[in-house]
This record gives structure tokens, C-alpha cells and sequence, in this order.
């Protein structure tokens, strides 16, 4: 059964078709794996080879590929909670208690975006602390180093506008209390305030707005500085090492050395 | 009769392991090696699948997470009816607590944007870079910028009874004086270990130590007119 599988599989793998799209090739040989990263749009933005360092758990704890994880678990289920929601007073609370109550699968939804949601919060700021504790903000990475700050940033303020959607009293009162330190920002305070929230206080005007940032402007601005964070990682010479950590298999003395003479 | 060329070409031994390189060396310089070429594994699949699986298994644990707890739902929203006490984000609620302390232009803005700026600028300071033992250089003067620093803020968070930043502060300056009076070559392996450690891993593991204290404190000992209240007294 799995040997017919496997055949049908690598005949489609010869198809013009097939090869239209992947022009990888197929197998397993170097080039192929290789030409699987440099020849894909998003994948390119890796380098085609790592040292095999970098794959360790101590060296990352994978924190920065955890935290792209929550990102993807929150865009899937979010455009799937955006199908039962509609952004306006009162529909909003009673939509909410539908995906509670009504909606199939619709609680495991919701609380897969929230705890999902949260834990980006902390993975992020777990991996802005592993890569300052390791010394890898240094150059020439100090420029990612700010971009991570970006994304941080951006991380926090997804995860605030979409806590006033659900239109319940936690999240009404948790953004009057943030759009009231915002307000008293001198001079332009009030200004941001009202920017922020379309009005002088939360009301259905906010609850539109921080739907468009939630679910359009964020998320763009988060997938960008994302793809400018991994390219980063390639440009800079990969993800940092230490020179006194080991290589696993110590290259032998006459690979390197030695000259031919052309 | 060509002039002999001012330099040799040659191509590294290890080609078939990575991409081809071809080396010009000039003459008056060696060709001594200092890093040797490390192993380098394929991105595909060696990388791509160890990350596939890490977030494999996240999305387990975050779904088995889903299914035994609920997110909570409140009542509908009523302005009229202010909730005491009226909480922000967890991830805010450090700030909130310092809101408590300091009037809302320090806690909400001073405060986040300088935190800001000093993330964003810390690898732009050789200091950092080099990252040398705090005490190990100029050790006279530094000694006495940690002195006035270490007093100074101490005695600004008891003026104004932040009491919650002060202990964890104090705790900090604690270890740092052990630190100041530990030599890198010392016995200990903790006190060698402490002595190495600059100065931006200190302000940073404070800042870390604050972050945890005051969100926590923020998060379950804070209740109405954000009182100090018990979590297991309820």
C-alpha cells in the first residue's frame, strides 16, 4: 500500500505539470535540497545551508520559530472567528456568545486564539531575553536586534486591540483604562486619544477601529516585519555563534589548510 | 616575457563538502586559516523539519490547552458600571501598577518609551559589545557611579513607597555588590561568574526581575482600589 503510494507520488512528481511549479526537481540530492530553498519565494529568504551548530536546542530553544507558530495558529483561527463576527454595538457580544454556545466547535475556536494569543505575548518576550542573554543583538545582527523591538511592539498591540473585540466588561474596561494613560501624553494626548478611539471614550466607533487594526493593518505590518526579520537572519550570516561553543565534528586540519596550486 | 603575477590562486580541498571557493592570496600576506569551515547541514530538510516539528508540538499543547480551559466572557459592556478593580492586559499590568505610584504621564509614557529606547539602542554601545565585567575596568569610578545609582534609586522608590520595585532593586544591588567584590579568577564558580557579567546584563536582568514582580503583584495581589489583596483569600 505504501509502496503504491510512493509510486504514484514520485509519478507525479514527473509530471510537466508538477515540474512547472517545483522547478526544484525532485530527489534527494544536494542540489535539489538546495534548490528547494533558493528556488521558493518565502523559503529564500533562508540561506540554503546552517551550520549545524545552530540546530541545537540550547542554542535558540526555538523560541523565535515558537513564536512564528502562535502567529500562524492566530492567523488560521482568527479568519475563522471573523466568519461569525460582525464589529459593531451590540452585535458584537452576542456574536461572541454564539461562538460560545452556538457556533460547532466554536468555544474551542475562541479559546484556541486567546490562549494562543497570549502565549505569543510571552514567547516573544521570552525570545527578546534568550537573544539578549546570548549576546546575539551584536553586530552585525544589531539591526535585527531592532527589528525584533518592532515586532514586539507590534505583537503587543495585536494582542491589545484584539482584546476589546469580544465588546464584554473585561474588555471595555481594560482599553478605557490603556486610551486613559494614552490621553495623557502632553499636548497631542488627547488628540491620540481621539484618533485611536474615533471619540472621547470606548464606544462603537473604537470597536470598528481596533477591528481594521486587529484584522487588516497589524497583521500586514507583522507579516512584513517578519519576512525583513528572517531575511535578516540569512544576511547576517546566519544565527549567531559563540566560538567557544563547539563544533559537533571538528573539521580536520588538512580540509581547510591546504592550498592546491592551479 | 608576462610579468609574474603578485598573486597565487588556488581552490580550498573541501569543495565537495561546500559551495566552490576560489582564493586570491597576495604575496606579502599568508594564507594561514584562522576559522575552519564547521559542518553545514541542508535547510532542507535538516531545518525546516526540526522547526515544522516544534510548532507541531506547540499547536498539541495549545490545543489540549483549548479544550480544558475556557476563555473568559464577561457581561455585555456597560459603561455605567466601572468594575473595581478595572484591570488592563496582564502585559500591562506592571505599568498599571506603577500607575498606582506616579502620575500617568511618568507610569504610561515616560516610562514604556524610555524602556523602548533603551532596548532599541543597546547594540549600538561598544560598551555592550565588548561586554567586559562591570567592575573589572576604571573599577574606582564605577564603583562610584554604582554607589550613587544603587542609593539614588533606592531612595526614590522608598519616597514614594514603591515598595513592590524596591525589594526586588535591593536585591539586585545586593548581588551586585558580591559581584564588585569578586575576583574573575576566584574560586567560586558562582562569584567568577557574577564577576564577568557587564553592566547592560545587569540593568537588564533588573529590569527582567521587575517585570515578573510587578506583573504578578498586578495580576493576583491587586483587588478592589487596587488594595493589596491575597489570591488564596478570596
Amino acid at each position: 500500500m505504501a509502496g503504491k503510494i510512493d509510486d504514484y507520488l514520485a509519478k507525479l512528481e514527473r509530471t510537466r505539470v508538477w515540474r512547472s511549479v517545483f522547478r526544484g526537481g525532485t530527489g534527494s540530492s544536494t542540489l535539489r535540497r538546495a534548490l528547494a530553498i533558493q528556488q521558493n519565494v518565502f523559503l529564500h529568504l533562508f540561506s540554503t545551508k546552517v551550520r549545524r551548530r545552530m540546530l541545537r536546542f540550547n542554542a535558540t530553544w526555538y523560541l523565535g520559530t515558537l513564536t512564528l507558530g502562535t502567529f500562524l495558529i492566530l492567523v488560521t483561527t482568527g479568519i475563522l472567528l471573523m466568519l461569525y463576527y460582525r464589529p459593531a454595538v451590540p452585535q458584537a457580544y452576542a456574536d461572541v456568545k454564539d461562538l460560545q454556545f452556538v457556533v460547532s466547535s466554536g468555544l474551542f475556536l475562541r479559546n484556541l486564539h486567546r490562549w494562543a494569543a497570549h502565549t505569543m505575548v510571552l514567547l516573544a518576550f521570552a525570545h527578546l531575553f534568550r537573544v539578549f542573554y546570548r549576546g546575539a543583538y551584536r553586530p552585525p545582527r544589531e539591526f535585527n536586534w531592532v527589528i525584533g523591538i518592532v515586532l514586539l511592539m507590534i505583537t503587543l498591540l495585536l494582542s491589545y486591540t484584539g482584546y476589546l473585540l469580544p465588546w464584554d466588561q473585561l474588555a471595555y474596561w481594560a482599553i478605557t483604562v490603556g486610551s486613559n494613560i494614552s490621553a495623557t501624553v502632553p499636548v497631542i494626548g488627547e488628540k491620540v486619544r481621539f484618533l485611536m478611539l474615533g471619540g472621547h471614550q470606548v464606544n462603537a466607533n473604537a470597536l470598528l477601529r481596533f477591528y481594521v487594526l486587529h484584522c487588516v493593518i497589524l497583521p500586514l505590518a507583522a507579516v512584513l516585519f517578519i519576512a525583513v526579520h528572517f531575511w535578516h537572519i540569512r544576511k547576517d550570516g546566519g544565527l549567531y555563534v559563540r566560538q567557544s561553543e563547539p563544533v559537533r565534528e571538528p573539521a580536520k586540519e588538512d580540509e581547510s589548510v591546504e592550498l592546491e596550486k592551479v | 616575457m608576462t610579468e609574474p603575477k603578485d598573486f597565487t590562486a588556488g581552490v580550498g580541498s573541501d569543495i565537495k563538502k561546500s559551495q566552490k571557493r576560489v582564493l586570491f592570496v597576495t604575496r606579502r600576506t599568508s594564507a594561514q586559516v584562522r576559522v575552519f569551515d564547521e559542518e553545514r547541514v541542508q535547510t532542507y530538510p535538516e531545518a525546516l523539519f526540526r522547526a515544522a516539528l516544534a510548532i507541531e508540538l506547540l499547536t498539541i499543547a495549545l490545543v489540549l490547552i483549548s479544550l480544558f480551559f475556557n476563555a473568559p466572557l464577561e457581561g455585555l459592556a456597560d459603561p455605567t458600571n466601572t468594575p473595581n478593580p478595572a484591570k488592563a492586559p496582564w502585559y500591562f499590568l506592571g505599568l498599571q501598577e506603577m500607575l498606582h505610584y506616579f502620575p500617568p504621564v511618568v507610569a504610561g509614557v515616560l516610562i514604556p518609551m524610555v524602556l523602548v529606547i533603551a532596548l532599541v539602542v543597546i547594540p549600538y554601545f561598544n560598551v555592550n559589545i565588548e561586554a567586559d565585567g562591570l567592575f573589572l575596568k576604571n573599577r574606582g569610578r564605577r564603583l562610584n557611579i554604582f554607589y550613587a545609582g544603587a542609593i539614588g534609586l533606592s531612595l526614590f522608590l522608598w519616597f514614594f513607597h514603591v515598595y513592590v520595585a524596591l525589594i526586588p532593586t535591593l536585591l539586585i544591588v545586593a548581588i551586585m555588590l558580591v559581584a564588585a567584590f569578586s575576583s574573575p579568577a576566584s574560586p567560586q564558580p558562582l562569584r567568577r561568574y557574577l564577576a564577568s557579567k557587564p553592566v547592560s546584563w545587569w540593568v537588564m536582568t533588573w529590569f527582567l526581575l521587575e517585570l515578573i514582580v510587578l506583573t504578578v503583584v498586578g495580576t493576583f495581589f491587586r483587588g478592589p482600589g487596587w488594595s493589596w489583596v491575597l489570591p488564596w483569600r478570596s
